[in-house]
């Protein structure tokens, strides 16, 4: 269909005006619509994409101009840089650690409260208080002071007969500290999963009770597959979050003890904010969106096997 | 049979409600410890009950550290969250309405980028938008916060308002149409009246991310007069010694009630928000 004639379609034509000038007009009138994004896009994240990837391959340190090194910075990155691989390291054993706990726990939660129970809509909202102050500099400032020397941990655990230390001074436990905390922020997969299991039909649990189906068989054979578009939706959000963190780690634990929460967005800002290494920081951003990328794809590509749609039952 | 379903009820709220002391437990802990006496905070750290109120924390932590005090840091927060609700409304209503009813070539290119850019990490553009920043003069101003907000510097809230105006049903623009509405009228006097409670979990995300956000205070501003509430507390830490760990608790205590408040008056929304499309 031509331009001129959808227009027509949808609106009663006006003679006064030519077909032409009308069509131009109302894709003038659409570009003024989406002009701020457009301004954005281009000049906020189109243009810094491309500059960033040339920066990637030059040594530019914000003080002289920048020099073409080709490949070096990526070169340097993955064959002598040792800090790039412990943070590569840290970074995925709390992306693949933490993702399936705390999307196991916003599903078993989701489960709880997905009932007609009195008071179920006030314990979801209870539940989400951790994901809304979440991010904030007083949530770490907080952790870091539970889990310290003198914190309140100790003190719970001293009640128990165990001795306790500085969690995240401890090179074994810190990371395992910042993992409990993105898992305590459980909330919004949950929501998601609540919408997810509030879509499920109720008669296909009454047939499944009627053909003698137990509490566990019907979560396996129905809400778990029903709920697939939800898991990968949710498991897509939550890695590349996990991907990202920073706030808490920067204030929390700072990278240490030992670089053994040196998250890669740590190690980037190190990079580029403490060191002026732009070019350097730059290769590790287009690294760090690659990696990001092959494992989306590779979520992606696997769906096929496991995420199951309803329209593509029938 | 009816004591045991009354018995079912009792261990499920119990269950529930014990799991979410837990849960709340970390941050009942430091409201009760910004009102404890510095040395009850380590002392006696598990306890939820302070043995005497001790406002003094409140007083010290609003002093601030240096010269700059938490109420100048609390109105810079506010600013910058302001401004970013104001910026977040207009840019994702004109864009979502132009994506969502309007005509214009390539637009089916152009909404794919914008929800590519949805999962693009910030990284990617920092620097090069670092530099730019740099260069227009703008880093130690709160512009680099406030700008990329007019210009739909966050996808989702445009993404979440196509969503909305698309379920609005067509024949309400069609029937303005006739009656001779221009297409800034649908615009005005049609879609912005319904989308109302979209624009209420747009503002309710806008604020609630702009005032966590670390991040981007960290990077653009250096003169602590300028500081934001996260920025304020980070420098707090590090200035202070462990005896003033009771102000620092006060001032993240306080940093957290606006959050809490806005919470609780609009979490409906906020939670249909995400459940809708899955924000954060």
């Amino acid at each position: 269909m031509k331009p001129s004639e959808t227009i027509r379609a949808e609106y009663p034509p006006n003679r006064k005006t030519s077909a032409k000038w009308r069509v131009w007009k109302q894709y003038l009138v659409g570009f003024a619509f989406i002009s701020p994004w457009l301004v954005g896009f281009l000049g906020f994240v189109i243009g810094p994409m491309i500059a960033s990837l040339y920066y990637s391959f030059t040594d530019f340190d914000m003080l002289t101009s920048p020099n073409w090194v080709g490949l070096d910075n990526y070169i340097t990155m993955f064959t002598n840089d040792p800090r790039f691989r412990t943070s590569i390291t840290v970074t995925l054993l709390f992306v693949f650690v933490s993702t399936p706990i705390k999307l196991a726990f916003a599903l078993l939660i989701a489960m709880l409260f997905n009932n007609k129970r009195k008071g179920s809509g006030f314990y979801t909202t209870l539940f989400y208080i951790p994901s809304i102050i979440g991010g904030s500099v007083a949530v770490a400032v907080m952790w870091r002071q539970l889990f310290g020397g003198q914190g309140a941990i100790n003190d719970i655990l001293l009640f128990f007969g165990v001795e306790g230390k500085s969690w995240i001074a401890s090179p074994d436990h810190a990371l395992m500290v910042l993992i409990l905390l993105v898992i305590w922020q459980f909330g919004s997969p949950m929501i998601i999963f609540l919408a997810g299991l509030r879509q499920i039909p109720e008669d296909l649990y009454e047939a499944a009770s009627v053909d003698g189906a137990g509490k566990f068989r019907k979560f396996l054979s129905i809400t778990i597959p029903l709920l697939t578009p939800v898991i990968f939706f949710n498991l897509i959000m939550q890695m590349i979050g996990a991907f990202l963190v920073f706030t808490q780690a920067f204030v929390t634990t700072q990278g240490g003890p030992l670089d053994r929460t040196l998250f890669y967005a740590l190690y980037l800002y190190e990079r580029a904010f403490t060191n002026y290494e732009m070019g350097y920081a730059s290769a590790m951003a287009w690294t760090l969106l690659i990696v990001i990328a092959i494992v989306t794809g590779l979520l992606f590509y696997s769906s096929k096997k496991w995420v199951f749609y309803e329209s593509e039952k029938g | 049979m009816k004591t045991k379903r009354r018995f079912k009820t009792f261990l499920y709220h119990f269950t529930v409600l014990l799991f979410g002391f837990f849960m709340l437990y970390p941050v009942l802990w430091m409201i009760s410890s910004s009102v404890k006496p510095p040395a009850e905070i380590f002392q006696q750290a598990a306890s939820l009950l302070p043995s005497a109120f001790h406002w003094d924390n409140y007083v010290e932590g609003w002093k601030g550290f240096g010269s700059v005090g938490f109420d100048q840091i609390f109105r810079n927060s506010l600013f910058v969250s302001s401004m970013n609700i104001i910026g977040a409304l207009i840019s994702s209503s004109f864009v979502a309405f132009g994506f969502a009813r309007l005509k214009f070539p390539l637009k089916n290119v152009l909404f794919a980028c914008l929800i590519g850019t949805l999962m693009l990490p910030m990284q990617i553009t920092l620097i090069p938008q670092y530099i730019l920043f740099n260069y227009f003069g703008w880093v130690n101003t709160f512009l680099p916060l406030i700008v990329p907000a007019f210009v739909g510097g966050t996808p989702f809230f445009i993404f979440l308002m196509v969503q909305f105006i698309r379920g609005i049903p067509r024949e309400l623009d069609e029937a303005a149409v006739i009656d001779g509405c221009s297409t800034f009228g649908i615009f005005w006097r049609i879609i912005m009246p319904l989308c109302k409670p979209v624009l209420v979990t747009v503002t309710i995300f806008a604020f609630l991310w702009s005032w966590d956000d670390f991040f981007g205070g960290l990077i653009y501003l250096n003169d602590p007069s300028l500081y934001t509430v996260g920025l304020g507390l980070a420098s707090f830490l590090d200035s202070t010694s462990a005896s003033s760990w009771g102000p620092l608790l006060a001032m993240a205590t306080l940093s957290l009630v606006p959050q809490f408040i806005v919470f609780l008056f609009f979490q409906k929304y906020l939670i249909q928000g995400i459940a809708t499309t899955g924000i954060k």
